[in-house]
């Protein structure tokens, strides 16, 4: 079997986001990076399923240079290569364009199985998995919590609102966006991070692929929101605002 | 040139979201000058068009077949896509639940289109249409443009006031799809419950809620202390639960249970809009989080701004000492 998944590199949790000063994009001089964190369950996922198979696990990854580093960590847990499509930094592009440059640049790969991530952190559109499906022809399911291989098919347990659940059958080719917590993610080890030095990291600069991506989405203005502060923010040290908060909830919400 | 607003219902009953997304395309339709229309899809959906044609529309469009009964992303694709290709409306949107989540980006790329999901707000001059979308889970905003027809859309849970019913009712017409078995690739099967929950959270009135701001599983003592203080049960966001640390019962949000306690407290917790649909109609919520900018503030009446191993013990303090 072989197996795609899609990693993106995205700012890490807790960063100082900031606008750019055109307020295009964020101001990205000062951020650090890490895997999107759905990814790093569709990884586990896609390794657990070779475990359970056989064949490859490969990752695709759109992103600047600096993305490397994300693809490296993906082979040190245990991906197999790697296809990184190389942008400028800066480059922020809708999941329509990411899609298509993703499509193109593994559709001669005729995987069985593509799995990505739900959602990006950083974006958010929450569509580029199924969107790549449509492209490349392949069923698709999302949100998906469990996977179960059937042969020539395959049985997802994709989550609904509100507590429920659902049980799909669907036929390979497939694509599956895998919510966060499916498994319990693996870390890498060292023997995994000194292999990973050796392991092929195929670099296509995204030009090179042909594809007009523009998708006629575009990011007019960047801003931090406009807060009502309708909250009460208690000040002072930890005491101080402790003892306000509980004065407040006694007095004023009169729940203590 | 029209609004078109894609319905969600499941065996006769409306997802509630709908008509926050009605709403939403009835400021489009306002702004731009342009009837507001609404498509149902589904198996023997009389009932609900009907009730549909009372939500200030110009018209309903019934797409009723045997093969829209269960929900699958091949039929419901290629049934929009025959509506919309015969109708040609302007702007398409839907309500963001998990269903369009599925579906909604395929049928889009059908016809070549980008789709803004998820938009939080939308501008409008009369003649151009932004939509205001959220970057990183609400802690930056992004207007969005879209160029070209026709304008795919999604709206966020909460934020449109829904639509809400008039006197008058619109007329339903039927549009009749030609779909065909051969073309739905994925067999769903009944939607479940996980078994009995042991712990209800909708029944409790004091909620302590933690989220990834307690970094470590060994610091849960941390907020459980606060939670016996105040005789309150204990409950998490997604990372908690997905780690393993909390059962998966005790997460609230979207995913996970809806909860209406008197009092709220958010520990640790950013506030991204899947957490708060499951606790927004709680009476008070406090947010206790060391960034100013955390969204969660929005949507707290009371808020500490400052590190949660200082102020949950601290708190923890001065509770005992106004109980005793
Ligand atoms: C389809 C879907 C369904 C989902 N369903 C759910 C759901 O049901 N429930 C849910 O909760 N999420 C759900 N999510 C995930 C959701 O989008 C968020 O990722 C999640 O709620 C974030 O959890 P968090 O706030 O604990 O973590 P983070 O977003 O990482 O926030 C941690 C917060 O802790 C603060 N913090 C860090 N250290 C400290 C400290 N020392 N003191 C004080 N504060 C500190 C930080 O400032 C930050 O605001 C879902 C997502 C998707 C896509
Ligand atoms: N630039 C990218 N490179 C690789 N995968 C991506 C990229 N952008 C999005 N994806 C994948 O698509 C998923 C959904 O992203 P989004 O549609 O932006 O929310 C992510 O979790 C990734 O798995």
């Amino acid at each position: 079997m072989k197996i795609i998944v899609s990693v993106k590199q995205v700012p890490a949790r807790d960063s100082a986001l900031q606008a750019d000063s055109d307020g295009k994009w964020l101001d990205e001089s000062d951020l650090t990076y890490e895997m999107n964190e759905p990814d790093a369950y569709a990884l586990e996922e896609a390794l657990q399923l070779k475990e359970k198979l056989g064949g490859e696990v490969v990752v695709v990854c759109l992103g600047p240079q600096r993305a490397t580093q994300t693809i490296r960590e993906a082979l040190a847990k245990g991906a197999d290569r790697a296809i990184h499509i190389e942008v400028s930094e800066g480059v922020v592009l809708d999941a329509l364009a990411t899609a298509r440059l993703l499509a193109k640049a593994i559709e001669q790969e005729a995987s069985e199985f593509i799995l990505t991530g739900l959602q990006s952190d950083d974006l958010g559109y929450g569509q580029t998995g199924v969107v790549l499906a449509e492209l490349l022809g392949y069923a698709h399911a999302t949100i998906v919590m469990e996977v179960e291989p059937q042969g020539n098919a395959v049985r997802v347990k994709r989550e609904l609102e509100d507590g429920w659940f659902q049980n799909v059958v669907l036929p390979l080719p497939v694509l599956l966006t895998i919510q966060s917590g499916i498994k319990k993610l693996r870390y890498a080890t060292l023997m995994g991070i000194k292999k990973a030095k050796t392991k092929e990291i195929k670099t296509i600069p995204s030009a090179h692929l042909g594809v007009d991506a523009a998708s006629g989405l575009k990011l007019e203005h960047v801003y931090p929101p406009q807060r009502s502060k309708q909250s009460q923010i208690l000040t002072g040290d930890a005491k101080q605002a402790a003892k306000k908060l509980v004065e407040k909830l006694k007095f004023e919400a009169r729940v203590i | 040139m029209s609004v078109l607003v894609v319905l969600e219902q499941q065996n006769g009953k409306w997802n509630r979201m709908s008509f926050e997304a009605l709403a939403a395309g009835q400021k489009i339709a306002q702004s731009v000058g342009a009837p507001l229309e609404a498509a149902i899809l589904g198996a023997g959906i009389a009932a609900v068009t009907g009730e549909a044609a009372q939500y200030g529309v110009a018209k309903v469009y019934s797409v009723d077949h045997a093969l829209l009964a269960d929900y699958t992303p091949d039929g419901y694709t290629a049934a929009l896509e025959q509506l919309i290709r015969s109708k040609q409306p302007k702007y398409i949107l839907f309500p963001h639940t998990y269903q369009v989540r599925d579906f909604a980006p395929k049928l889009a790329t059908r016809f070549g289109r980008p789709f803004a999901s998820d938009v939080v707000d939308i501008k409008t001059d009369g003649v151009r249409i932004e939509f205001v979308r959220q970057l990183f889970q609400g802690k930056l905003n992004a207007d969005v443009a879209v160029e070209g027809e026709p304008q795919f859309a999604s709206v966020q849970a909460g934020a449109f006031r829904a639509q809400e019913a008039q006197v008058s009712a619109a007329p339903v017409e039927p549009f009749a799809v030609n779909l065909d078995a051969s073309q739905i690739r994925s067999k769903p099967e009944q939607p479940f419950r996980e078994a009995q929950r042991s712990v209800d959270l909708g029944a409790a009135d004091v909620i302590v809620s933690v989220g990834r701001g307690i970094k470590e599983k060994d610091n849960l003592p941390v907020v459980e202390a606060l939670a016996e203080a105040l005789g309150a049960e204990l409950a998490a966001s997604r990372p908690i639960c997905d780690n393993g640390w909390l059962p998966m019962e005790r997460q609230v949000g979207s995913s996970g249970q809806t909860v209406a306690p008197k009092v709220y407290f958010a520990v640790g917790i950013s506030g991204a809009i899947q957490h708060l649909v499951g606790m927004k109609g709680s009476k008070v919520v406090v947010a206790i989080n060391k960034d100013e900018n955390a969204p969660i503030f929005e949507s707290a009446d009371y808020g500490v701004v400052g590190d949660l191993f200082e102020v949950v013990p601290a708190l923890v303090e001065e509770i005992k000492k106004a109980k005793a």
